[in-house]
């Protein structure tokens, strides 16, 4: 299996590189036969993601030197299975809803003596390199792979989560009068000729949320939704928003809630 | 303009009154929670993520404001619009068709000194030759063709760019000149790029 990914993953890079100038300049065939290359779930780098970060996963680290097997994500202690398709959800050691990566963070803290800050300043990497939060996330994600959303609603603090980032979701501010909405409530909606997802529309968000973390071409790494919100908030000219906060939280809390019932999708390739 | 948008809303069977109650009820915790995620921005960006009085009614109402907002934001911003020194309103139309396809400035770690673009092609297509247009706002393809170029129509289009707002309140559109985006000089530029005979948008 790993094997076969990799092979194809490899032909994928090989392929990639050359079609997507060409798929760029000419239309029809290329272009086809590029998104069909993109919609090749194994022919995919972000797999190479996932093997690294699950070799993270279970090597001790940090001034601990403890693995994170004994992290709670939700299902108990060591169950990764199935456990980012129910996030985010709310943790009553932290009294607070926590999405993947905050979680993950958090257990780096609780488990292995690396401060949140740390791990919150290093969760980004540059373009065509890699960290190890984008590992662990890509690789958590990826063990939920075919596996419905089920963000849990029981809690209040759930409820609120999804209510609050719904209004974060509409609220207008910095330099360009923008809200998350001007962009993305609308069908058949582009910038330049990017094409824009109607995330109130659950049809549309459910395969949207479903393929984060995702691996993105332009930026030769895998991208978080924690990534994913800093970015559009840095595009609308927002100062850099803190990772893991209540309001990337509470959004993703939203987004996700839209995507319910959708079956994960990670990694997926992007744009 | 306000008559339509009201109607339109009817139709698709949109409560006001809910949608309103429903961005009211959480305002103030979610002011709460931006506070708190943009603590360590630094002092001279900080302020960003706050709301004037107007996007907050315009975030209260989903864009759709009762009559006497409407008619507030439309005098308020109004009042905001600044103008050239020198009074002139039709710049370089060259210089803005270079900025409209110009998406940089005001990015946190953008380079001050590097020139701020409008991004026009972001949102509206503006000229024949370039097909990298986005569609958000609408088409201004030969905007200023066949029109009488007066001084109504140039004071009415520097309006507009300059700030949305002061034409249609909850505008989509970015308050360019008044939230300091862009400047009176390269408004004006942006002007003549719509206006001008010469100007691409026009051929």
């Amino acid at each position: 299996m790993s094997l076969t990914r990799y092979a194809g993953a490899a032909a994928f890079m090989a392929v990639a590189l050359l079609a997507v100038p060409l798929a760029a300049q000419e239309e029809g065939g290329e272009l086809v036969q590029y998104h069909a290359m993109l919609a090749d779930r194994f022919a995919n780098p972000g797999w190479f993601f996932v093997d690294r970060g699950e070799a993270l996963w279970k090597t001790p680290a940090g001034p601990k030197n403890a693995t994170l097997e004994a992290c709670d994500l939700g299902l108990g202690p060591g169950v990764v299975e199935g456990a980012y398709a129910q996030l985010p959800r709310y943790f009553a050691d932290v009294d607070r809803v926590m999405d993947a990566e905050t979680r993950i963070a958090w257990c780096r803290q609780e488990l292995q003596g690396i401060p949140f800050e740390e791990t919150a300043k290093k969760a980004f990497s540059k373009n065509r390199e890699t960290s190890e939060m984008q590992d662990l996330v890509i690789y958590i994600a990826a063990m939920s792979d075919e596996m419905p959303i089920a963000m849990p609603t029981a809690h209040p603090k759930e409820q609120e989560a999804i209510e609050l980032g719904k209004a974060l979701f509409y609220r207008r501010a910095s330099m360009l009068d923008y809200s998350c909405a001007t962009c993305h409530s609308n069908d058949g909606a582009r910038i330049r000729l990017q094409k824009l997802s109607n995330l109130e529309d659950p049809k549309q968000a459910g395969p949207v949320v479903a393929s984060w973390p995702t691996y993105r071409v332009s930026h030769e790494t895998v991208r978080t939704m924690q990534h994913r919100m800093w970015d559009c908030m840095w595009q609308m000219r927002f100062p850099d928003v803190a990772y893991g906060s209540d309001v990337t939280v509470a959004l993703i809390s939203y987004l996700t809630h839209m995507a319910e019932g959708e079956p994960m999708a990670s990694p997926s390739l992007k744009r | 303009m306000k008559m339509v948008i009201k109607a339109t809303l009817c139709t698709l069977g949109v409560g006001l009154a809910g949608l309103a109650e429903a961005a009211d009820v959480s305002a103030e915790k979610v002011e709460a929670l931006i506070e708190a995620a943009f603590a360590h921005a630094p002092a001279e960006v900080r302020g960003r993520v706050e709301q004037d009085e107007t996007l907050r009614v315009c975030t209260a109402y989903r864009d759709n404001p009762p009559d006497d907002q409407w008619d507030a934001i439309l005098e308020r911003e109004k009042a905001r619009i600044v103008y050239p020194a020198d009074g002139v309103l039709m710049g370089d139309w060259k210089v803005a068709l270079k900025e409209a396809n110009n998406g940089y400035g005001w990015r946190m770690r953008d380079i001050p000194e590097r020139v701020v673009g409008g991004n026009c092609y972001a949102c509206h297509q503006l000229t024949e030759a370039e097909v990298g247009y986005g569609n958000l706002g609408p088409s201004l393809l030969g905007y200023g063709k066949d029109r009488e170029i007066d001084e109504e129509l140039i004071v009415a289009t520097y309006n507009k760019i300059f700030n949305a707002q002061s034409v249609l309140p909850c505008s989509q559109m970015p308050r360019f000149g008044s939230n300091g985006f862009l400047t009176p000089e390269q408004v004006r530029d942006y002007v003549a790029m719509l206006l001008d005979p010469e100007s691409p948008v026009n051929k």
